[in-house]
């Protein structure tokens, strides 16, 4: 019941989130059209990739079926497969979960953040995300992942592994009739800008979308907890009454063949 | 009927408002500006400060951003809202953070974790306590 309202809520701020992000990226886009001469270090340029990052978010509690294992599972895969080719691989947690794993895994963990609680916000994921950016930048690191659940339905949730840096989203055909923005106060800041806070809200997506993963997760496991206890009480019941029964008709039978000694 | 243009002012955790207007101003990076419909395509950091969106009928709204982005096409206002305030040594600092709190999990030194692994074992301790004394007692009849 609790885990049903949470899930609402959650849900709730998934669709919240999503007008901004849809938004940044039509402006993203065209100014990836507007201005080809200035090329982002986040836009998609050929390099090769020694190293990536993983952006793991995860659930703070336990109780919710297979979800975070599963996650991990797929991730685990997923650097088997790096490894075998060279690939170096860095991580970033976010949810205690996450942290958990990374400290019997080993791997190098650039930062973590943990207890978001249910309502987490966009700025205590700042500093999270800006650690793995700061990496990208310093080119310790090729490419960033981000490791997360997806909301199919209540009763499915599918862990996904998407890349947020170099940015390879739709980049829209190019515009038939050329415009440019007036900048202020010139492209590149702007541009900086607006790619950071994308990748942000993209984390910050990806965080609010696993917490309701979590709490469906959590409820159809509450839910086949109950239905398995059920079941072992109608069990126990029937051992039980099964017992009683006979200790009865035992105790019977002592006292009718005990009368007819006398 | 005068003319007006949409307004969208979004943040990464929601929509903040939606609609009509006959005129917005808001405090860009360079100074304030005032923007009337089919105003040419325009984008721009926002300072922290007030956004106040104008009706047609004259009746304005304040809308307070801690910064973010302005984006103006012709019939589109779009104002992205930053929801924390932002400066670059607050980001950095906020890195650092996140970079020594994975050094510390990893060192086994979070007090968190600590308690958390003191709470099962205690858990563990009680459980153990229950059974000898169940123990006792079918003995003990």
């Amino acid at each position: 019941m609790v885990a049903a309202s949470k899930m609402r809520k959650a849900q709730d701020r998934m669709s919240a989130s999503r007008p901004y992000a849809e938004k940044m990226l039509q402006v993203i886009s065209h100014l990836a059209h507007a201005t080809p001469e200035y090329r982002h270090s986040f836009m998609a340029i050929e390099r090769e990739v020694k190293a990536v990052g993983y952006i793991v978010v995860s659930s703070d509690r336990g109780l919710c079926g297979g979800l975070n294992s599963n996650l991990f599972r797929r991730l685990t895969s997923e650097i088997k497969a790096h490894q075998a080719t060279g690939t170096d691989v860095a991580f970033c947690a976010i949810g205690s979960k996450a942290l958990a794993f990374f400290k019997r895994f080993g791997g190098r963990m650039l930062g973590q953040i943990t207890h978001l609680g249910d309502k987490p916000h966009i700025e205590e994921l700042i500093g999270t995300v800006k650690v793995m950016l700061d990496a990208y930048e310093a080119k310790k690191i090729d490419a960033i992942y981000i490791v997360s659940n997806e909301f199919v339905n209540t009763m499915t949730q599918r862990p996904v592994i998407r890349q947020l840096v170099p940015i390879s989203g739709e980049v829209h055909d190019a515009l038939p009739n050329h415009w440019d923005y007036i900048y202020e106060p010139d492209a590149r800041s702007v541009l900086d800008a607006l790619l950071t806070r994308y990748v942000e809200s993209l984390v910050y997506q990806a965080v609010v979308e696993n917490s309701a993963c979590e709490q469906a997760a959590r409820m159809v496991a509450m839910k086949s907890a109950s239905d398995n206890a059920g079941n072992l009480i109608g069990e126990l019941q029937l051992v039980y009454n099964k017992a009683r029964q006979a200790a009865i008709t035992q105790e019977l039978s002592e006292i009718v063949s005990g009368a007819s000694a006398v | 009927m005068a003319t007006t243009m949409r307004v969208d002012i979004v943040s990464a955790e929601g929509a903040i408002h939606s609609g009509a207007a006959a005129m917005v101003y808001a405090t860009a990076e360079m100074g304030e500006v005032g923007i009337a419909p089919r105003h040419t395509a325009f984008i721009s950091r926002l300072k922290p400060g007030d956004v106040r969106v104008e009706n047609e009928h004259g009746e304005q709204e304040h809308f307070y951003v801690s910064g973010g982005m302005l984006e103006v096409q012709p019939t589109v206002v779009t104002v992205l809202a930053d929801t924390a305030i932002r400066a670059r040594d607050l980001d950095e600092a906020a890195a650092l953070e996140a970079k020594r709190r994975a050094e510390d999990a990893l060192a086994g030194q979070s007090a968190k974790f600590e308690y958390a692994r003191a709470q099962i074992e205690l858990a563990e301790a009680v459980a153990q306590l229950r059974a000898i004394e169940k123990l006792r007692k079918m003995k003990g009849r």
